[in-house]
């Protein structure tokens, strides 16, 4: 029977379930995870024996840039990144090249092959939306979704202004359906906007040209539509001054501003997994790549780490929640909706550098970036990106990731994985480093080590929770989908001091289950499953909608596009998978 | 030593990638075995022996291995790709890419090569007695980090892009080139011995040009230091007088490379 299978007797981690490396037997049937199967099922059924390994939910990657217009400039404008990363084609499997930015086909294999199981696309500025999904469509391997970069719309700007805040309910709702995408990203609120007049924002009191509405206004005013709405997920936070000396404390003082807007996920008519732990999210707030929003100092000559200014923060408040953006070093390719942070880096490192302004909606940038150990302050940001997650007490406040491709590739993760459970691996890395990673950083005197638990909640569980997917993802509860990682680590032996031996584990997942197929074993893709797209679709007021539509079609004059060649249709999706919810109740 | 001899016998409509004739793959193996190495031929991987009639053993190491390649390979693309030691010698030309980053040994071509001769070559001697085309010694396209050792000498004329982003090792070649010579260089040396055409030097932060015939047209962002006479670099004698500039002033870092330009023959400089 397809999508049928029994993992017998691994070490099992299922935080979202309280199960911390217990000993059992997960079953799935029909791609979803069931109590047991029956003795005629189990004749038929593929049985893993998982004795000695470690057995998690799949992966879920909640920010990662893998799709879309900006992602495909990275490609094109490196050619220098494919050229010796290259894979060849199988008989199931596409030809790939790429780096830091690897193809689309490259991309679900890599992931795959660490036992990701789920992805976002981290910001879909939405004329790029088709694009985005046409890259999706074709990533092999992995679910996944994308965000909308709403935080310089200027329909959005005039009805925050106006304070119409009916209208761009409707809005919102509709951009998401018309695009389907699945959340709201906010990157650089009103700063953006200003970059297309050579300008960016410093304060967050400080309002933009033409619109005159201010950061601290957006940000409170997405948070309140996207609570209004109910979305699944918090909104998705790229703070101003990113990559600046001292940009820490507006980053603090950016998650202050939502403090008072209470979550309300609306109920997205599912069905929900067994979990022990509340799977719906209670923050207002999702920050991502916490470390490039942390830099301390003034300058760039007493520049240091500003992580402990925002995780002392997150630890005394409930409503944040946060992804890393750790820095592995190596070649990157930064790329963001943060036009004028590129041009920074550019006046910064003199690199090759893109620009783009996307018309109304928001702009994006792409440089390609070498993070060198003996460079001072790349030094300091490695220990910063680790010092997110291990300053964090609570796990369920935070999210292990690289930004991918901006802090370092996704391939990376099996390392950052060691560094955070491993004192050892951070101390043979800091030795290799700059001293400044030992003088402007906390790292070198932390000694906490995350547990092979505390690596699935930030690494899938949290993932899944934070994004509003743990009806299906980030865990193992009966009526989860099956996607399953296997990794060749038995807690019972692990060593982490022998911290090669967890990246090996984790770059080539023993097995790989995607809805209950094994899709990988160890670094070979074997079979290449179905995928599903997810977005949201929320109803509101017919009324407010048609109003705000004739507000949009009046301004799309200044468009290039027609309005009719606006949407993506549903066509462009690989199996479509709306979230339902509807804000008027 | 031991030699081995390619005679090309195959047919190469398409372009063959070779990358597997150098010394290091060829030691300690027998004619035969070296006859079953695959190269690729448009969608398809053949052996050798499709292309090549082949004479003789390996040697113990790549040190004691010389490959001799007695023809015209205009249709073969990088020979010596990456060798670490031994010889090559072509006695014909050669396509594309040959002595792509190549770390050790020598290669000597007879004829004229492609374009990318020494692509981020790392090590050894490249010697071209006749002509080459585009990207002596440069990075590959979209990279800025070339040439970072060893030596390559062109008796006759260069194309475009020669040292583009080269961080080290030499460069001499005995011609004339045309455009963007050492574009983004940041070390090394390059020596033309004849004209350039423009943008000689354009955007460097190191290393030396120098130009010992007539640049049309030069590049802007340089200003002359001094005037000096009968330049030698180790082994490499650039005799006659020589107007010394310094840049490229027009990025960031400023006015780190050094230009030699003969002052005979560019008297209106």
């Amino acid at each position: 029977m397809a999508g049928t299978i029994a993992i017998k007797n691994g070490y099992v981690f299922d935080p979202l379930n309280e199960i911390n490396g217990e000993r059992m037997d997960i079953f799935i049937r029909n791609g979803k995870v069931v109590t047991e199967l029956s003795a005629a099922e189990l004749k038929d059924a593929k049985e893993i024996d998982a004795s000695g390994k470690t057995v998690m939910p799949g992966g879920v990657d909640s920010h990662s840039h893998v799709a879309g217009a900006k992602v495909n400039v990275g490609r094109m404008m490196r050619p220098e990144d494919h050229y010796k990363s290259y894979q060849k084609k199988t008989p199931i499997t596409h030809s790939g090249s790429g780096y830091s930015v690897p193809s689309v086909y490259l991309g679900g294999y890599e992931y795959s092959k660490m036992g990701y199981t789920t992805v976002f696309e981290a910001a879909v500025p939405p004329m790029e939306a088709r694009h985005t999904h046409e890259e999706m469509r074709s990533t092999p391997m992995i679910d996944m979704g994308g965000y909308l970069v709403l935080g310089n719309n200027w329909f959005l700007m005039r009805y925050l202004k106006e304070g119409d805040i009916e209208k761009a309910a409707a809005y919102v709702a509709w951009m998401m359906r018309t695009h389907k995408t699945y959340g709201i990203k906010c990157v650089n609120p009103a700063g953006v906007e200003n970059w297309g007049w050579g300008e960016n924002v410093n304060a967050l009191d400080q309002a933009n040209i033409h619109f005159e509405v201010t950061p601290e206004d957006i940000i409170k005013g997405l948070a309140e539509l996207n609570e209004m709405l109910g979305f699944s997920m918090p909104v998705h936070l790229h703070a101003n001054n990113l990559g600046h000396p001292g940009c820490w404390e507006i980053t603090r003082d950016s998650l202050k501003i939502p403090k008072n807007v209470k979550a309300r996920p609306k109920d997205p008519n599912v069905e929900w997994a067994e979990t022990k732990i509340n799977p719906q999210r209670h923050e207002s707030v999702y920050l991502t790549h916490c470390q490039f929003n942390a830099f301390g100092g003034t300058s760039w000559r007493d520049f240091e780490s500003g992580v402990k200014g925002i995780t002392d923060y997150v630890n005394s408040h409930e409503h944040v929640v946060m992804d890393s953006g750790c820095v592995p070093f190596g070649e990157a390719t930064v790329m963001t909706g943060d036009g004028p942070a590129i041009h920074d880096l550019y006046v910064l490192t003199g690199n090759k550098w893109s620009n783009t302004d996307v018309e109304c909606e928001c702009g994006s940038g792409v440089l390609p970036f070498t993070y060198l150990k003996n460079n001072p302050v790349h030094s300091v940001q490695w220990a910063m990106g680790l010092e997110v997650l291990l300053y964090v007490k609570d796990a369920w406040k935070s999210i292990m990731t690289t930004d991918s491709p901006n802090g370092g590739p996704f391939i990376k993760y099996p390392q950052v994985i060691a560094w955070l459970m491993s004192n050892k691996a951070r101390q043979d890395t800091l030795s290799e480093c700059h001293k400044w990673a030992s003088d402007r950083a906390g790292l070198a005197g932390e000694t906490r080590e995350l547990t092979l638990n505390e690596i699935a909640i930030v690494t899938r569980a949290n993932a899944a929770r934070t994004i509003g997917l743990s009806h299906s993802k980030g865990t193992l509860g009966i009526g989860a989908d099956g996607d399953v990682a296997i990794y060749d680590i038995n807690p019972a032996k692990l060593e982490v001091s022998d911290y090669e031996s967890i990246i090996r584990a984790f770059e080539n997942a023993a097995y790989t289950v995607k809805g209950g197929e094994v899709v990988c074993q160890k670094g070979e893709i074997v079979a290449i499953p179905e995928k599903k797209t997810y977005y949201t679709d929320i109803t509101v007021n017919a009324e407010e909608e048609k109003k705000m539509i004739d507000d949009v079609k009046n301004w799309f004059k200044y468009y290039t596009i027609g309005f009719s060649n606006y949407p993506t249709p549903e066509k462009y999706l690989a199996n479509p998978t709306p979230i339902k919810i509807d804000a008027e109740v | 030593m031991a030699e081995v001899i390619l005679r090309p016998t195959g047919n190469f409509d398409l372009t063959v990638e070779a990358e597997v004739v150098t010394p290091d793959n060829f030691a300690g193996k027998n004619a035969q075995e070296i006859g079953k190495l695959l190269v690729w031929q448009g969608p398809q991987q053949l052996p050798l022996t499709d292309f090549f009639e082949i004479k003789g053993n390996g040697g113990i190491s790549a040190q004691d291995t010389t490959i001799i390649i007695d023809g015209n390979v205009s249709r073969v693309k990088r020979i010596g790709e990456g060798m670490t030691a031994g010889k090559v010698h072509v006695k014909g030309s050669t396509g594309m890419h040959v002595g792509n980053s190549m770390a050790g040994g020598e290669i000597l071509v007879e004829g004229n090569t492609d374009s990318w001769p020494g692509m981020e070559m790392k090590g050894g001697l490249l010697h071209i007695k006749g002509n080459a085309l585009d990207h002596v010694g440069s990075a590959y396209r979209g990279s800025w980090r070339g040439m970072t050792g060893g030596r390559i000498v062109i008796d006759g004329d260069a194309g475009n892009q020669v040292g583009g982003g080269i961080s080290g090792g030499e460069i001499v070649i005995g011609g004339n080139i045309a455009n963007f010579c050492g574009t983004r260089m940041n070390g090394g040396l390059i020596v033309v011995r004849g004209n350039a055409i423009r943008t000689v030097g354009a955007e460097m932060t190191g290393g030396t040009i120098v130009v010992g015939g007539t640049i049309e047209k030069f590049t802007p962002g340089f200003m002359q230091t001094a005037v000096e006479s009968n330049l030698k670099f180790n082994d490499i004698e650039c005799p006659g007088e020589y107007k010394k500039f310094a840049g490229d002033y027009a990025i960031p870092q400023k006015g780190k490379g050094v230009m030699y330009v003969s002052a005979e023959n560019n008297e209106d400089l």
